[in-house]
């Protein structure tokens, strides 16, 4: 986007940028569906959808329910569910639940490959989605980085990294024949730390557990046997904004996916992980 | 003036292995943008592949771009000085990624062209040239890396900036400045470097903080492109961004390419359903008096200042695709959010994108990476304008088999 306001300010057009994305996708594909993993950013692109709508989102929110997940993310996920009006799906595995799989079973990349990544193939093929919104970030991680605002998945559910489509100007890819559907990434530009900002600057209702108690706090929410904790006394939006302000390390350093081998997370996308 | 707030995105340019991830890598050391653990990370990545340190990794990411030392895809990172936030978008400089490249480059206000002074001015250094003025990037920072490598000579810099120099003005680029750097020491890259005494200008960083906001766009009519029509109770919003001007309530708007008029009865954003304007780059809802009939692909405008509205248009054209292209075969013509079946009656002239020699007059088909002076048809009548006076209407890409095959800009309105 060339032209705007002079001085508009980061948040403005970072907002501008995933509004303008949320609405074309929409209107290229209908068939839409956005991922809420309840988590800081996908609840950050919610809001960014219910601005874009005007308070009511015309298509589905999914949620890709692990059953390891906090249970401070199910209590928030249904009082926002009801009070936002949402039309929101709850996606499991059941066979692979049934069938025991968990952390502690098999490998990270087994566990988030069925309870996640198969698991969004069958409610993909069940609710015949083209496009699915997704909240993730450039400066998330170095794959993701390389990442499109519209991203095709070929019938098999891959990520062709080596050959992305180009994407000039506001032009997006649309959709082409051999390719199951599209990822759409409306919040590829912003930073974990402009979210935070936003968070506070829209008073986005948020997860408790990204407040410290006790002296400790998650930068980042998943399934719970993952994820650990930091130290941290960050207990209010003002604090934690600091702290982010402050703090040198990057914020999946908590999260065991991204430590068994520099390219997991690679792997993962190329296989259609989020 | 410092402003946190604001950020400049640039994007750095040049042939393969110039440096151009050596560059950002040290941009993010010297300004203590990398987190340590993703030092660690790439300590232990350049480790496993038996190689010292490799500032490049911070951007090659993919597997195979580090195994095999490469830029695949573009990619972003930020940084901060004192005087604003940047983000830099990274660009491949091998010739099989160009598309990536454009990806990257159109999203950018500024850019840094690097060039290897042992190597001097390449293929790719000339193609990246060519696409910043297709771009319209108008900021642009030459970079002679690499000058340990040739003894910090002042004659290797000269003979450089003297020949790209002469080669950018052909292309209406004028750089704002030349600055020799070692990339991999951080010779005038944030520091000014002991070992060119001879230069006595800018280091990379000062004259990032010296480039300028984009400017605003000029005093303009409004322009507003309709993505949607969203239905929601009683109310039929017309949804779309502000690509120029302002709009209020009670404005009288022209629609485009019927010509109809109407009055604007709304401005919304959501919880703001009394908007008394909006600007360009603004994401509006806006309704109307009359029932009027508007769809997707309309441009709303003002009347007495509206865009011209045609179905031929000359264009400058730069061809992505390896399959050629052939004239008059059937395309899809894409502008802001106009769409339009379309073709290529005339390829005027066919240059090749590096030399900018001329390779052919009246020509009846394009290669990849070839650009062109073209005349293209449109089915539907659209409305454009040239590309220096409004450039939401002014760029535009060519779709084939749903994939886009070509980026363009309109060259000249003639109003006949």
């Amino acid at each position: 986007m060339l032209l705007y306001i002079l001085g508009m300010d980061r948040l403005t057009k970072l907002e501008n940028e995933s509004i303008y994305i949320i609405r074309e996708a929409w209107s290229q594909f209908k068939k839409v569906a956005m991922l809420w993993s309840i988590g800081k950013d996908s609840t950050s692109l919610l809001w960014l959808c219910r601005k874009a709508f005007f308070g009511k989102i015309p298509f589905p929110v999914m949620h890709l329910d692990t059953t390891y997940k906090f249970p401070e993310i199910y209590e928030f996920r249904d009082k926002y569910a009801k009070e936002w009006g949402l039309n929101l799906i709850v996606a499991k595995n059941d066979e692979s639940i049934a069938a025991g799989m968990g952390p502690d079973k098999g490998t990270k990349l087994q566990c988030c490959n069925e309870l996640k990544t198969d698991n969004l193939k069958k409610a993909i093929a069940k609710h015949g989605f083209r496009a699915l919104y997704l909240a993730i970030r450039r400066d998330e991680h170095g794959i993701r980085a390389k990442e499109r605002f519209f991203s095709p998945r070929d019938d098999s559910f891959q990520w062709n990294y080596k050959d992305q489509p180009p994407e000039l100007w506001d032009q997006y890819k649309t959709k082409a024949k051999d390719e199951e559907h599209l990822r759409i990434h409306p919040m590829l530009s912003w930073r974990e730390i402009d979210i935070w900002e936003y968070i506070r600057r829209e008073n986005i209702p948020m997860v408790s557990l990204y407040f410290a108690k006790n002296g400790k706090r998650y930068r980042s929410i998943g399934c719970a046997p993952c994820c650990n904790p930091i130290d941290s006394q960050a207990d209010t939006l003002d604090k934690i904004v600091e702290e982010l302000k402050a703090s040198p390390t990057s914020e999946r350093a908590g999260r065991a996916q991204d430590k068994e081998n520099a390219y997991t997370m690679q792997k993962l996308r190329s296989l259609g992980y989020m | 003036m410092e402003n946190q707030n604001q950020d400049l995105k640039f994007v750095i340019v040049g042939h393969v292995d110039h440096g151009k991830s050596t560059l950002i890598g040290r941009l993010l050391y010297d300004t203590n943008s990398l987190p340590p653990d993703k030092m660690e990370e790439i300590k232990k990545t350049s480790e496993e592949l038996g190689r010292v340190v490799e500032f490049a990794f911070i951007m090659d990411n993919l597997q195979e771009e580090r195994e095999q030392g490469i830029t695949i895809d573009t990619a972003q990172t930020f940084f901060r000085t004192p005087k604003r936030q940047y983000v830099i978008i990274d660009a491949p400089g091998h010739v099989e990624f160009v598309k990536n490249m454009l990806t990257g480059a159109s999203l950018a206000e500024a850019a840094i062209l690097i060039v290897d002074a042992a190597e001097g001015v390449k293929e790719q250094t000339k193609r990246h040239s060519y696409l910043l003025s297709l771009l319209g990037i108008k900021q642009v920072i030459v970079v002679v890396n690499k000058m340990d490598l040739v003894d910090y000579k002042e004659e290797v810099f000269d003979k450089i900036k003297g020949e790209l120099t002469e080669f950018l003005a052909n292309l209406n680029v004028q750089p704002k400045l030349f600055i020799p750097i070692a990339a991999l020491k951080g010779d005038n890259v944030a520091k000014r470097s002991d070992n060119m005494k001879w230069y006595s200008g800018q280091t990379v960083l000062s004259a990032l903080d010296d480039l300028e906001d984009l400017e605003q766009a000029r005093d303009q009519g409004l322009i507003l492109p309709v993505q949607e029509i969203y239905k929601l109770e009683e109310k039929r919003y017309v949804l779309g961004r502000v690509e120029a001007g302002e709009i209020k309530p009670g404005q009288t708007i022209k629609v485009l390419p019927s010509g109809q008029t109407t009055v604007v009865k709304t401005v919304e954003k959501f919880q703001q359903e009394n908007l008394t304007q909006a600007q360009s780059g603004e994401n509006i809802g806006l309704t109307t008096v009359d029932p009027l009939f508007i769809e997707r692909g309309n441009v709303l405008c003002e009347n007495g200042k509206e865009p011209l509205v045609k179905t031929e248009f000359s264009a400058n054209l730069f061809w992505l695709s390896h399959e050629p292209l052939a004239k008059d075969e059937p395309l899809i013509v894409k502008i802001a959010t106009q769409e339009s079946i379309g073709e290529v009656i005339e390829i005027k002239k066919r240059f090749d994108s590096s030399t900018m020699e001329i390779l052919e007059q009246n020509a009846g088909k394009l290669q990849f990476l070839e650009a062109a002076e073209v005349t293209i048809k449109a089915k539907k009548p659209l409305a454009l304008a040239e590309f220096s006076e409004l450039a939401e209407l002014g760029k535009f890409v060519l779709i084939k088999n749903d994939n886009v095959v070509a980026g363009g800009i309109v060259a000249e309105l003639k109003n006949n």
